[in-house]
């Protein structure tokens, strides 16, 4: 069996993603664990230029494969992965659990039949090849899974987990594979639009009064936004009060959101979704108030406090006279 | 038009959820079963579509693989205005299945009512795969764009003009033609509510119960497509975890207050 270690770059706009890196430093780790190579590819028209940033600790090689769209496109990659796997024949494909990966990674796994887990929060390597974590019953339990008899096993990671790569001492020989990739695409890539930059920035912020669907209704954000107000605090929120209207856009903490890192974090009927998580786990303290005891929150909070929000907002009202 | 959106009745766990003997997940008296969010917006999508063509003729098929309580979700969705209902289960492979064993049941089951659009939720709340769907795309070969938050359809052209949502609000504008398959964002649209006398007349819609050897499926192929073994569950790891602070909300309150001046105001 093959013990090769593949990973696979993203890059958007001309620019390298981070989780890129992070996925280097777990298959270097990995490939040390199952005596394989690591080999990094990366995909697209110009994919050479990347090279060079892909130089990291225990890579063997640098694949680039020249795709004929300017842009990712679902339909260009998950063919030309499919071509990697073909003719590099690893045992483990690590791709970041990215929205580029959701449109591709799961169409190539079911096809091919191969070993699959997505959004992992570990990998290790056992006798039966890779062994790994992923969140259960919406982080509250982790499940482990091993993929035992499949040739090749796709998994793409959580992002944000594992430290980024070092850069390397450019040693890893740099090898074009060719794929055809011709008149693969299946959408037509019509633009880019960016966030709309209105509204408050929350990324200035150094205090922020961060509310969630623990909130309920509308008419209770007045009361925060003025709690927020005699705190000093910024109000920001979770996606869902957004989705509802309730919420301007420009407050919405999270992966679709705003990264932010100021030096509080006061979040408040915020249950820790993994895609919230990925918004603010960078903060200085973070502190969630939680009715419920098992709320994945409290894994990343520094303090925690199993209280109905309103209940304590009452409380901080009085204290503030 | 025929838009086929395939729906999940999650689970979540309750307050005082304890894991089955062998392991290998929860007790199922611990789960409260709901429609998957996603799927909410997905069905509502769908129902919007079929209002925009007008029209006689045109469908929207709720799709589910899942056990007979799952059938709740199925009702929801014909209350909500779905034309007809499948649901796929055996309590042997597909009860144990992973994601790519529900894609392969969930593929034959669409493939047999040759859709136009094919609607899924990005994810499931429960398992968070974020997969089955273009895993079902990948396996009926059809175009897809995954984490759509807004879509436009032009019936002269056959085609949607989709928003495709990545990291940090930016959104890609995108082009795909008909047939194909969408996986769809939360806020993409407001779901609706059923009334109660459409919660009534939803049973008397067609409601296909079916199993995988009805889609032509053997249950031992449809075993070995499992893209993962489970080997155990348990509560995760959370390193040091959070320092709790005990006593009243009056009590809590006071000591975030201080946490407050010692870490911002300072
Ligand atoms: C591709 C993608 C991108 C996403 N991007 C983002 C993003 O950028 N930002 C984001 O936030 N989410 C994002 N999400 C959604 C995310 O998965 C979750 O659905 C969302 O974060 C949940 O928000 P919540 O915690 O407010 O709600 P819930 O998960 O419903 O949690 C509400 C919490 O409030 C608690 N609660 C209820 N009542 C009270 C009370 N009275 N007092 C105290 N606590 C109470 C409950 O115990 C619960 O923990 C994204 C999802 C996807 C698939
Ligand atoms: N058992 C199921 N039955 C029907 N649809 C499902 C099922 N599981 C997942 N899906 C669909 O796939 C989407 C993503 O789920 P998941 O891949 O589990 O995160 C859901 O929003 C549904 O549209």
């Amino acid at each position: 069996m093959s013990a090769g270690v593949l990973v696979v770059a993203e890059s958007r706009q001309g620019e390298l993603r981070e989780v890129s890196r992070e996925l280097l430093s777990l298959g270097a780790e990995l490939a040390g664990a199952s005596g394989g190579g690591l080999s990094v590819a990366v995909i697209g028209s110009g994919a050479e230029r990347f090279a060079a940033e892909l130089q990291a600790p225990g890579v063997t090689e640098v694949l680039t494969v020249s795709a004929p769209t300017e842009h990712f496109e679902a339909h260009v990659w998950e063919r030309a992965v499919e071509g990697l796997i073909e003719s590099e024949d690893p045992a483990v494909i690590l791709c970041g659990h990215t929205i580029d990966s959701l449109g591709f990674a799961p169409a190539l796994a079911a096809r091919l039949g191969l070993g699959f887990a997505t959004d992992v929060t570990s990998v290790s390597w056992s006798e039966v090849g890779p062994r790994v974590h992923r969140g259960a019953y919406g982080d509250k339990l982790s499940a482990q899974l091993a993929f035992g008899g499949k040739k090749h096993t796709l998994l793409t990671v959580r992002p944000g987990i594992f430290a980024p790569a070092e850069p390397g001492d450019g040693s890893a020989a740099v090898r074009a594979v060719e794929v055809d990739l011709s008149g693969t695409a299946r959408t037509e890539h019509l633009g880019f639009v960016e966030a709309a930059a209105s509204g408050v920035d929350i990324t200035k912020a150094e205090f922020l009064l961060s509310i969630g669907r623990g909130i309920e209704d509308k008419d209770n954000i007045p009361r925060f936004q003025e709690l927020a107000d005699r705190l000093g605090a910024t109000l920001s929120s979770s996606r869902p009060l957004v989705d509802a209207g309730w919420m301007d856009s420009s407050r919405q903490v999270g992966q679709s959101g705003k990264t932010v890192k100021p030096r509080l974090y006061l979040a408040m009927g915020i249950s820790g979704a993994v895609q919230h998580l990925a918004g603010m786990r960078g903060a200085d303290t973070i502190i969630a108030v939680n009715s419920d005891p098992e709320a994945p929150i409290f894994g990343v909070a520094h303090f925690g406090a199993v209280a109905d929000m309103f209940e304590v907002a009452d409380e901080l009202e009085d204290a503030l006279g | 038009m025929k838009i086929v959106v395939c729906v999940k009745q999650v689970a979540a766990l309750d307050d005082e959820f304890e894991l089955r003997e062998d392991g290998l997940g929860v007790d199922p008296d611990s789960l409260e079963r709901d429609l998957n969010e996603w799927d909410s917006f997905s069905l509502e999508a769908a129902l919007q579509l079929r209002e925009q063509v007008g029209g006689d003729g045109h469908e929207v098929v709720a799709v589910t693989v899942g056990d007979e309580e799952a059938e709740d979700a199925l009702l929801g969705c014909l209350a909500r205005g779905a034309d007809r209902a499948v649901r796929v289960w055996d309590e042997d492979v597909l009860a144990r299945g992973d994601v790519l064993v529900t894609a392969r049941a969930l593929a034959a089951a669409v493939s047999r009512e040759e859709p136009d659009l094919v609607l899924c939720g990005v994810q499931s709340s429960d398992a968070v795969n974020g997969a089955t769907g273009t895993a079902v795309a990948g396996l009926l070969g059809l175009p897809r764009v995954a984490v759509v938050k807004q879509l436009e359809f032009d019936s002269a052209a056959g085609t949607v003009t989709v928003a495709r949502e990545l990291e940090g609000g930016l959104v890609e504008r995108l082009r795909i033609a008909l047939p194909a398959l969408l996986t769809i964002q939360t806020g993409i649209n407001e779901p609706g509510y059923a009334t109660l006398r459409a919660i009534k007349q939803a049973r008397e819609k067609p409601l296909e119960a079916l199993e995988p050897s009805d889609l032509g499926l053997d249950p031992g192929e449809l075993e070995r497509v499992a893209g993962a073994r489970l080997e155990a569950m348990a509560p995760p790891e959370r390193g040091a975890g959070a320092e709790m602070l005990e006593g009243s909300p009056a009590e809590q309150a006071n000591r975030i207050l201080e946490l407050v001046r010692e870490r911002v105001t300072s």
